[in-house]
């Protein structure tokens, strides 16, 4: 018996992030970089770019061949926005990859337990009140990361008070019930204050600022900290796919590891759409995408997701302000837009079920 | 030894009173099959001993106390084959297997070799081997069971709790399921706990019955003791015969005499 088990011990593992997947989504992510740090209205070429970045890190005999102009594009400008959409991308895609394991549902996004509707009202609420000069760069971010804990809080109030067993279909409902009551508040004052409806509109579509690294390092703490927490737990959630019961009788506190999960992610998410607004479709799609092609659990999935969806992002971004530059395409609009039609190319190209 | 010791178990769910008063010890080693009609509480009983719900009264395993042993503590114990186990279906008989270690990691762990030699070995008992890479949509549903069996086994827990473990199958899968489940038992010296809707099968395979009826324990013994014609009749609403074949007492369904009064009137007998 024992040279059988230790004979086939070796065909018993879990598909991890085998190294052709993880390199190609690498490889994925950073070919989207340098697409999206290369591609602007000042052309700076990859050569250019990549020697301005030697040169910055002192590696000997590195110069610059930009202008001091290009630099301070290069730098101040395109590197953060690409910075701040690859941590927006993976922390979204990160977010509903959790969630649809947390949740056991399929059509789980990160904005399942009212964080978009709460950020929503409290951008409005600051867009609609706050005098202008106080509304500037941080007010309205604070007002729509406070609107999406406030609402994300209340959920789990409501999901508590209900005095069924804590499920997650409960919480689920509740997160409903949240949503539609933040959203009709939101609009009843975006209809009172009609004049602030393009800026409200705008928020709502989403876009990644163009502000320098004074956002990057505003979201990269709360990124850092929901993705240390859940790849740290992204074994035990493949054990939920399984239903609370059985978890629990694996040895899981269901409850506590949700709630672990649950508020980094939320934290994350919270935290990304203070700073871009509301941009659909990218937690839903790419895990998904992710799931029909590889087929693996959420232990592979869930830092995965967290690579593509940074890549995803950032090329969305760079559709959505050259498509039709000067001009700048919401950022919402273009991931429906580009993801959706990518999707449906997955759908029918695999029988692999989700 | 005692493996699971019940001591006026009582349990409620919804305000309703499912489990009332039991009182039961099973011992180490033993295969207890717990009979009794639909609703009877079979289900909820091992939920409770499993830890799964609240109850009323004392539940001890190997002489502790269910209620001062932690999540983990308790997994690594005992385990549960739920009658209805989700299954993932892009998930790997390696992969699901697997899971059974969890109560053994902690909960950042992955799993380790030891870990997936424990895997490696429920496979190979329930005749699994080659089966490692294949996605749980992909199986039968025999070949399920027996990964759903292997995961229990991959958590070495001494006690076993099944719940129906043959009712998704056919006569002769179900028959090796449990032929399986009593040669796991002799070998490792596993406790079973089975509730059991087939009364031949749980009289054959079983040690000891508890036979349950509206949450009260209403008999125990061998099995050619609590199956009786009459009881069964008074329990289950049946007509049946219970003939002894080959060592061991079987229940035969009758027809044209109904036991109750209203069911042979609607059958116009």
């Amino acid at each position: 018996m024992g040279a059988v088990a230790a004979g086939s011990a070796a065909a018993v593992r879990a598909r991890g992030l085998s190294p052709l997947v993880a390199a190609g989504a690498c490889v994925f992510l950073l070919a989207a970089l340098a697409i999206g740090v290369v591609v602007g209205p000042v052309e700076l070429g990859l050569g250019g770019v990549l020697e301005s970045a030697a040169a910055r890190l002192r590696l000997p005999g590195a110069t610059t061949p930009l202008s001091p102009t290009e630099e301070a594009i290069l730098w101040e400008i395109r590197v953060p926005r690409v910075v701040l959409a690859a941590l927006v991308g993976a922390m979204l895609a990160l977010a509903g990859a959790t969630y649809q394991g947390v949740f056991r549902n399929p059509l789980a996004d990160p904005y399942l337990l009212g964080v978009a509707a709460g950020a929503g009202l409290g951008a409005t609420l600051a867009i609609a009140y706050l005098p202008d000069g106080l509304r500037g760069q941080r007010a309205l971010p604070a007002a729509a990361f406070v609107g999406g804990l406030v609402a994300v809080l209340l959920t789990y109030a409501v999901g508590r008070s209900a005095r069924r067993e804590r499920d997650a279909a409960t919480l689920v409902l509740a997160g409903v019930t949240v949503a539609a009551f933040f959203t009709a508040w939101q609009t009843f004052v975006q209809q009172q204050n009609a004049e602030t409806l393009q800026q409200v509109y705008a928020w709502i579509l989403g876009n990644i600022p163009s502000t320098g690294w004074g956002d990057v390092l505003l979201v990269l703490p709360y990124v850092a900290v929901a993705a240390a927490v859940v790849l740290a737990l992204r074994r035990v959630v493949d054990v939920l796919t399984l239903g609370d019961e059985e978890a629990a009788s694996l040895g899981v506190h269901v409850g506590r590891v949700r709630l672990a999960l649950v508020v980094a992610a939320t934290l994350g998410t919270a935290a990304a759409v203070a700073v871009t607004g509301l941009i659909g479709f990218v937690g839903i799609i790419v895990p998904h995408a992710i799931r029909l092609l590889t087929g693996v659990g959420y232990r592979a999935l869930l830092p995965l997701s967290m690579l593509v969806g940074a890549g995803f992002l950032v090329l969305a971004d760079v559709a959505a302000r050259s498509l039709l530059a000067p001009a700048e395409i919401p950022l919402g609009v273009v991931t429906a837009f580009l993801g959706a039609p990518f999707f449906a190319i997955v759908l029918r190209s695999t029988r692999v079920g989700p | 030894m005692t493996a699971i010791a019940l001591r006026g178990v009582t349990v409620a769910l919804g305000g309703r009173t499912v489990v009332e008063g039991v009182d039961a010890a099973v011992a180490s080693g033993e295969w207890l099959a717990l009979i009794g009609p639909n609703g009877a509480g079979k289900t909820t009983l091992l939920r409770a001993i499993a830890g799964l719900v609240p109850f009323e009264g004392e539940i001890e395993l190997d002489g502790r106390s269910v209620r001062l042993l932690g999540r983990g503590e308790l997994a690594r114990l005992l385990a549960l084959v739920p009658q209805e186990p989700s299954t993932p279906p892009w998930m790997t008989v390696a992969e699901y297997v697997l899971l059974g270690r969890t109560p053994h990691l902690g909960i950042l762990a992955a799993e380790g070799r030891r870990d997936r030699e424990a895997a490696a070995e429920a496979l190979a008992r329930l005749d699994l081997v080659g089966y490692e890479g294949r996605r749980l949509a992909t199986l039968s549903g025999g070949e399920k069971q027996r990964a759903v069996v292997a995961r229990a086994l991959a958590q070495e827990a001494r006690i076993v709790l099944l719940d129906e473990p043959t009712a998704s199958l056919d006569i002769g899968h179900g028959q090796q399921a449990l032929e399986l489940l009593d040669a796991l038992r002799l070998e490792s010296g596993l406790t079973l706990v089975a509730a059991m809707h087939d009364l031949t099968l749980a009289a054959q395979y079983a040690d000891r019955m508890l036979l349950l009826d509206g949450g009260r324990l209403v008999a125990e013994g061998r099995p050619e003791d609590v199956l009786t014609a009459e009881r069964i009749a008074a329990r289950y609403e049946a007509a049946v015969e219970v003939v002894q074949v080959g060592g061991s007492v079987a229940v035969v369904p009758r027809r044209g005499a109904r036991a109750s009064a209203s069911d042979a009137a609607d059958a116009g007998v």
